[in-house]
């Protein structure tokens, strides 16, 4: 490795490290635990856990057959398809937001029927919550796992067919198990978006505490009043990311994917 | 070594362009940071004042109160500040922001804004507290939401909002999309979107009305103008626009 990388790799670094020390140096850490422990910011904390939990859940059920039918399939149109897919990484989260009112909202075209036929309204609910985190972490795992199918290729999964096994054993016996690394790596991903999320919730699905009041928005809304216990709350939201993705440890964060 | 050529022009072209603009009669920028619910009446004072003052450029940061605040405190320079809460001009001063004192130019109350026809049929405060209803309402950390907080303490009706949010225009948005029935805005935002949401008044709102304060701010590039755009906006004209999106007298 030539040695002169090292001074853009240093200054890349500093870009995201030397925020976080700016934040720890304005921030009298004697005080932080008692400003965490408000009963808003546990509500908070517990409900970010919960909701990024179950939108990872989804991105996982929803992403790994998007990754594999990505990866695999010769249609005509796939490649449009694949970028689509990105959309929610270059949308402005809270257009994110606004689109998934227009869809779902009271007066959006499938809102409107849930409301009518069966009286489900989406907005303003923890499910609504879910859904925008899923919708921004999804291309975060599907990314992830289309990238590890196909540079590992389709040779494993050839050979099993050749063998004579089933469509559904191939996938289940040969494509899982070569998943597996890059579905840890994707699921810690989307976790940590799911838990970071704010502007598309707060456009999607309001803002109160112990039903949409994630902790991102707790954190916007102390910003209002008191900047120390904001940062006090993004301490926390930091140390938990931190967390995850050290007790996930996901091989691919360590570079031993393939 | 062409473009850079080009470039070297370009640039010497700007400057002496600059230059001969600025050499008639002084140019110079305002810079007024204001809250956000004083877009509508600020800018159209934006026109008169500067044609009072040829050469005058006036340039906005319109924001919540708190922001503003925050990002003076962090440096951001600014001539005026003009609050909407006497809460955030008091954390101003105490910051060390603001020179000399604040004068009061406008009130605001709230109002109830629903979708135009009001098909809910809502008519008082105490009506908004109904099964099935979306209310959606201020959060208590930012003015609209204290004011809403105290129109509740003053008439012992506690209301149940779907959601608590950050400012006045997300509660007026989710109203004139139709996600919530019915939410409490000041009456200047119901009537500058008179166009997509009905306004129905209820007397408690008397009881939480909001002083907006204003005054020059420390260390401002332009003292003097600063000076006068505040006597501008205390001024006969000031008075007729802020009047005309439904601000009160202090």
């Amino acid at each position: 490795m030539p040695w002169v990388l090292w001074v853009p790799a240093a200054l890349a670094l500093a870009l995201v490290v030397l925020p976080v020390v700016g934040l720890l140096v304005r921030t009298d850490l004697r005080r932080v635990p008692g400003l965490i422990v408000s009963d808003a910011s546990l509500a908070a904390l517990r409900l970010s856990l919960e909701t990024a939990a179950v939108s990872t859940a989804a991105c996982i059920v929803l992403g790994v057959p998007l990754a594999v039918v990505l990866a695999r399939s010769a249609v005509p149109g796939i490649r449009v398809l694949r970028a689509v897919v990105l959309l929610p990484l270059v949308l402005p989260p809270v257009v994110g937001g606004l689109a998934l009112l227009y869809l779902l909202g009271r007066k959006g075209f499938l809102g409107y029927v849930l409301d009518v036929t069966a009286g489900v309204q989406i907005p303003f609910t923890t499910a609504a919550v879910i859904i925008a985190q899923t919708f921004v972490a999804m291309p975060f795992l599907v990314v992830s796992l289309e990238g590890a199918l196909r540079s590992g290729g389709d040779r494993y999964e050839q050979i099993a067919s050749t063998l004579g096994a089933r469509p559904w054993t191939v996938f289940r016996r040969v494509t899982l198990p070569l998943l597996l690394p890059a579905l840890g790596s994707g699921a810690v991903l989307s976790f940590a978006r799911a838990l970071g999320e704010f502007g598309a919730t707060i456009t999607f699905a309001g803002s109160l505490e112990g039903v949409t009041r994630t902790l991102p928005l707790e954190v916007y809304t102390q910003a209002e009043v008191d900047v120390d216990s904001a940062v006090a709350l993004a301490l926390l939201l930091i140390v938990v990311a931190i967390l995850v993705i050290a007790v996930a440890r996901p091989r691919a964060l360590e570079g031993n994917a393939r | 070594m062409k473009k850079p050529g080009a470039l070297v022009a370009a640039a010497a072209l700007l400057i002496s362009g600059c230059g001969s603009s600025s050499g008639g009669s002084e140019s110079q920028t305002l810079t007024v940071f204001a809250a956000a619910s004083l877009t509508e009446s600020f800018g159209a004072m934006k026109t008169a004042f500067e044609s009072a003052h040829p050469g005058t450029e006036v340039k906005f940061n319109f924001a919540g109160s708190s922001s503003l605040v925050q990002q003076m405190s962090n440096g951001a320079k600014a001539d005026v500040f003009a609050s909407a809460d006497e809460t955030n001009m008091d954390k101003a001063v105490q910051a060390g922001v603001i020179d000399g004192s604040p004068s009061l130019f406008a009130t605001n109350k709230l109002t109830i804004a629903v979708a135009p026809g009001n098909p809910k049929g809502i008519t008082s405060f105490a009506g908004l507290v109904q099964d099935g209803l979306n209310v959606v309402v201020c959060a208590p950390q930012v003015p609209c939401g204290s004011a809403t907080e105290k129109v509740e303490q003053n008439t012992g009706v506690t209301l149940e909002p779907v959601s608590e949010e950050q400012d006045v225009k997300q509660v007026l948005n989710k109203v004139a999309s139709g996600d919530a029935d019915a939410g409490l805005v000041y009456v200047t935002d119901a009537t500058s979107a008179a166009d997509k949401v009905a306004e129905v008044d209820f007397p408690e709102a008397a009881t939480a009305i909001n002083n907006y304060p204003i005054a020059v701010v420390k260390d401002a590039p332009r003292t003097d103008l600063a000076k006068q755009w505040i006597e501008f906006v205390l001024g006969e004209q000031g008075k007729a626009e802020l009047q005309k999106v439904g601000f009160g007298a202090p």
